[in-house]
């Protein structure tokens, strides 16, 4: 009796099963597209997910990205000892080069103090560093950021400027309490307005989830060569102008690629710089002053 | 009744052990190994825990926790959420439904699994990135990133078969 019962028991709770999990299944690839969808049209929740994760995470990157730092360390130390000849010789010359740079340089900075004085131009030294570590490098064909170990805690706000070793390699976008995300210049959804430092033409910087990045919206006619520099023009308020990105590499039919003067795989610290610009984007001036006047009462000023 | 409570715990451990490697294989593809130009072709090496746990033991690799590292995924590279879930979800259905071809194969067998596998995993990723962003993606990075994958596969496979030999009674 007992046997019978179980026997149909198993002959109902197979197919049930199965069919239970074939839904399971569907459920899972449905709510992985309407994931994708609400990413698109409302980016707030998932972007509050991305930041407690990152959170939690946080630690976690530091720990292994440690090891990682170390090994690569020292494959550069042996790499720089066989180098260590050429390289000698190229600073000996570079050094000859910049020594005249910097008579000139002395110069210009003389000539500039004292027309500032004659001007009595009010100078702009708000600039905050914050310096933080690469903990997490997450470059890939979809997308091209990085995770470092600074946050809210340490004064990271959202919009400000990012510097590698040789340039800005991006700004920061999302901030948890520990950690925060940069979007790199290279990422397909970066723009940024830049300026060809020869002749002064503006354009669109935008990426291709490549190691390049390429210039678009450039007026008609624009002469832009090879081995152009490019730099941050300062339009729109996210950045500073004439902050050194990169240089220009090559030009082919789609467009005009640049290759940054920071290589991304070498990061390993970056610094964040407040230049106080970043609050203009979202809230105007107005807004910005009662803000201020209103928090410092806050915290009893 | 202590050695049975032990053996619980050790069955429980051994069970987590599977889900507990590829969360590490999820945060080794996003950390910086400071190669030059490697960062954007870094492999999505989760794809080698899903493929491998699929065919093996699927039971210790439950359908929700595909979903969970396919989340972390996303979130971790930041790649628009539900992408990385829908590839490891396709990968996890694909070979589940062709797990009996796969079993008692040879090594060689397995990896050409992946090779398949693990291209239509590519192009799935490739396809819903290039939708999401409205821009068709650089396809040399796509192809480095899937040769990559398929080189790195054997090693991280192999750690995955020793340690099924040695800790996981056999069925």
């Amino acid at each position: 009796m007992l046997e019978r019962r179980s026997s149909a028991l198993v002959r109902i709770a197979a197919p049930l099963k199965s069919l239970v999990q074939r839904f399971t299944y569907l459920g899972l690839v449905l709510s992985a597209f309407s994931l994708m969808f609400l990413g698109k049209f409302d980016s707030v929740p998932i972007d509050r997910l991305r930041v407690e994760v990152t959170e939690v995470m946080a630690p976690i990157l530091e720990v292994f990205s440690r090891p990682a730092a170390t090994v690569s360390m020292h494959i550069q130390n042996v790499q720089d000892l066989s180098n260590i000849r050429d390289d000698n010789n190229r600073l000996k010359q570079e050094n000859i080069r910049l020594l005249q740079w910097q008579t000139v340089a002395r110069k210009l900075q003389s000539d500039n103090t004292a027309l500032r004085q004659l001007l009595s131009v009010v100078s702009d030294n708000s600039e905050k560093y914050i310096t933080a570590r690469v903990i997490a490098g997450s470059g890939s064909l979809l997308s091209n950021m990085l995770i470092v170990n600074a946050g809210n805690k340490n004064g990271v706000v959202k919009g400000q400027t990012v510097i590698g070793s040789r340039g800005v390699i991006g700004r920061i976008f999302e901030v948890s309490n520990s950690s925060s995300r940069v979007l790199l210049l290279t990422d397909i959804n970066s723009r940024v307005p830049v300026l060809v430092e020869r002749n002064r033409t503006r354009a669109i910087m935008t990426g291709k989830n490549t190691n390049l990045a390429s210039l678009i919206h450039l007026p008609q006619g624009a002469r832009i060569l090879p081995s152009d520099r490019i730099v941050t023009s300062g339009h729109g308020g996210a950045f500073p102008s004439g902050l050194p990105i990169g240089v220009v590499v090559s030009k082919s039919d789609d467009g005009i690629d640049v290759q940054l003067f920071t290589d991304f795989s070498r990061l390993e610290y970056v610094r964040i710089v407040d230049f106080g610009l970043n609050n203009l984007l979202e809230i105007n001036q107005n807004e910005y002053v009662s803000k201020r006047v209103v928090d410092d009462k806050f915290v009893g000023k | 009744m202590n050695i049975a409570i032990w053996q619980k715990l050790d069955n429980l451990a051994r069970s987590f052990i599977p889900f507990g490697f590829s969360l590490i294989l999820v945060v080794l593809s996003v950390l910086p190994t400071h190669i030059p130009g490697y960062m954007q072709i870094a492999p999505i090496l989760a794809l080698i825990s899903v493929y491998h746990w699929a065919i093996f033991r699927p039971n210790l690799l439950p359908i929700s926790a595909v979903f969970i590292l396919g989340l972390l995924q996303d979130l971790l590279l930041g790649t628009p959420v539900g992408l990385y879930v829908l590839v490891f979800l396709t990968v996890y259905g694909v070979v589940l439904s062709q797990r009996r071809f796969f079993v008692g194969k040879s090594f060689i067998f397995f990896w050409f699994g992946f090779a398949a596998i693990s291209m239509l995993a590519s192009i799935e990723s490739y396809f819903l990135g290039s939708i999401w962003n409205v821009i068709l993606l650089d396809f040399n990075a796509a192809t480095f990133q899937y040769l990559i994958l398929l080189g790195i596969f054997p090693a991280v496979a192999w750690v995955f078969l020793r340690w099924q030999q040695a800790f996981l009674q056999q069925d």
